[in-house]
């Protein structure tokens, strides 16, 4: 890995020790990562890409010094996130997806002051910076207000406030848009973007593909707490472009009517999505050969209403890279 | 102002500004102590004994002080736990004790409003003269325990770092307390064997000092136990909110999930 990278982590582990019963408790552990390794560079936007309980938030979480690796090693700006927690902890900022992290009875002004003081943004320069921050996310105007009757892109917005006002150099964003509305998370995109153009390094976790592709310079998939798949975004989709993406909307398929399509030659993988009252199966396979034929062939007593063909896209790279691990 | 006291200040504030506007902490201060000071009145009142009206009502309302700073203590941990700001006070660069410690004394601060509600309401109801022998020395054996207090305050919330439900603790230690340290009768009619125990709480000195400021004697041993115990506190705090950021960080208890 480069000497110059702003984020380097090492064969990072992480295991949750547990119990589990009620009356005779037996321990219980989950490999929550295991043994990642990646490095991110100055003013480079990378993204950790998965599905929900892939090891994202914990890596994070390793990251910006709230939990302790297991093992392997996290390096930020040169500083070991287990030694020199502290000093990491002043150089970062970080933001959380979801409702929570906010001072519910405070205003947003109030929230903002109180983080201003814990990371020593003081006087005059503190008043100047809640201004350019409320200013940046769209707050201006509702900053008196009780975080409590803010929506939830609002509070969204004053968690990229509260994490940037500080000046970090390197930003760690953990699904910033989850659960925001398609206008409110448009413009929270924006407001990322807008922080890798004022030059900062950002970590961004995220489990939307769209997201991935727009805003990140490079991608890694996470599935199961191992990486599965980096590379920039054009990279991973080219690494099933060779392959064809069949969709089928079929009615009521089976578990074993998917099985039967994931044993057709060539094909690698398949998913199923709800849509009302039928499914749409799309089934992903290398080479070019027309599938349609032999995919109908297995789906022999099942519904079957439109077969399409198309281009792969990241959505479909990541699938790919999520069903190989499984 | 140094970095430190500001950050204390701010804290402070922002805290008296959050337990304003919560109905529970306000009950929790104002009104049960006036319940508690109406029952000893009463009580005092039927031991013929109308002399010890403000010995009574000053002991209701420390009453009242030690459960605001318990509750306050005891749920502020799982209370930022809940909201999600627990690991963002703990990701922040200044030391976890810093930045716990003006919330606890904010707490114990919050308090001093059910002694004053106490003493109006035993003045205002009752007719209990408010004459205090020393009024500035009463301020300050106030402030001093109130001070204490918030640090003693600072100790229990450290432990509900790592412990989630730790603050099912608080519900043991709200009668015991008040009944080892005098608050609600004197301790000389307690069992022998539990005087040490008195000795280590800071409300038993502390309602000591207040209660000579207010009624005459020695006010000046009683404050420097009560702050002794506070510094004692303090160092203890320190130590065990490092320990405990430490151990919650390698066993994941910071968050809810």
């Amino acid at each position: 890995m480069a000497g110059a990278a702003v984020i380097e982590v090492r064969d990072l582990r992480r295991t949750y020790r547990t119990t589990t019963g009620v009356v005779r408790r037996r321990p219980l552990e989950v490999e929550a990562v295991r043994g990642i390794s990646f490095a991110v560079e100055r003013g480079e936007l990378f993204g950790l890409l998965g599905p929900n309980g892939a090891g994202k938030t914990t890596t994070i979480k390793m990251l910006i010094t709230l939990l302790l690796p297991t093992s392997g090693s996290a390096h930020v700006l040169g500083l070991d996130v287990v030694e020199q927690a502290r000093e990491v902890r002043s150089r970062i900022g970080y933001v959380f997806g979801g409702d929570r992290g906010l001072y519910e009875r405070l205003s947003a002004r109030d929230n903002l002051r109180y983080f201003a003081e814990l990371y020593g943004v003081s006087g005059k320069e503190q008043r100047l910076r809640i201004e350019e921050v409320l200013e940046l996310v769209g707050l201006t105007g509702r900053d008196q207000e009780r975080v409590e009757g803010y929506s939830r892109g609002m509070r969204q917005r004053l968690h990229i406030a509260r994490g940037i006002l500080h000046e970090p150099e390197v930003v760690f964003l953990d699904e910033p848009t989850i659960g925001v509305d398609p206008v409110g998370a448009r413009e929270l995109r924006q407001t990322i973007a807008d922080l890798v153009r004022a030059g900062k390094t950002l970590l961004l976790t995220t489990h939307y593909m769209f997201e991935a592709d727009a805003l990140c310079d490079r991608i890694a998939v996470i599935a199961k707490g191992r990486i599965v798949g980096e590379g920039t975004p054009a990279a991973l989709k080219a690494g099933v472009a060779e392959g064809t993406v069949t969709e089928i909307e079929v009615f009521g398929i089976d578990d074993r009517a998917v099985a039967r399509l994931r044993a057709v030659p060539s094909v690698t993988a398949v998913t199923v999505e709800e849509r009302d009252q039928k499914q749409l199966v799309i089934v992903q396979a290398t080479g070019e050969r027309e599938l349609t034929a032999p995919l109908l062939a297995e789906l022999d007593g099942v519904g079957v209403g439109r077969v399409s063909s198309r281009e792969p896209t990241l959505e479909d790279a990541y699938v790919a890279l999520v069903e190989g691990d499984e | 102002m140094t970095a430190s006291a500001r950050i204390v200040w701010c804290g402070f504030v922002m805290n008296l500004k959050m337990l304003g506007t919560s109905s529970f902490f306000l009950l929790t201060a104002v009104v049960q102590p006036i319940i508690f000071a109406t029952v000893a009145f009463y009580m005092f009142r039927a031991g013929g004994r109308p002399g010890t009206l403000l010995y009574a009502a000053l002991g209701a309302g420390m009453m009242g002080v030690w459960s605001t700073t318990l509750f306050g203590s005891g749920g502020m941990i799982q209370w930022q736990r809940w909201q999600g700001t627990l690991e963002l006070g703990v990701g922040a660069p200044p030391p976890m004790v810093l930045v716990y410690l003006p919330f606890s004394i904010a707490n114990a601060f919050t308090g001093m409003y059910a002694l004053v509600a106490t003493l109006l309401w035993g003045r205002i109801v009752f007719g209990v003269p408010l004459h205090f022998v020393h009024p500035l020395l009463f301020v300050v054996a106030l402030a001093g325990t109130v001070l204490s207090l918030g640090l003693m305050g600072l100790v229990l919330a450290s432990t509900f770092i790592l412990y989630r439900y730790a603050n099912a603790m608080s519900n043991l230690l709200e009668y015991p307390v008040w009944v080892a340290s005098g608050l609600v009768f004197s301790t000389s009619l307690l069992p022998h064997w539990t005087r040490p125990i008195s000795w280590a709480l800071p409300p038993y000195w502390g309602i000591q000092a207040i209660r000579h400021a207010a009624l005459g004697g020695a006010t000046w041993g009683p404050l420097g136990m009560v702050l002794g115990l506070g510094l004692v506190a303090a160092v203890i705090a320190s130590l065990t909110f490092r320990l405990f950021e430490h151990l919650a960080r390698a066993r994941a208890t910071l968050s809810l999930t």
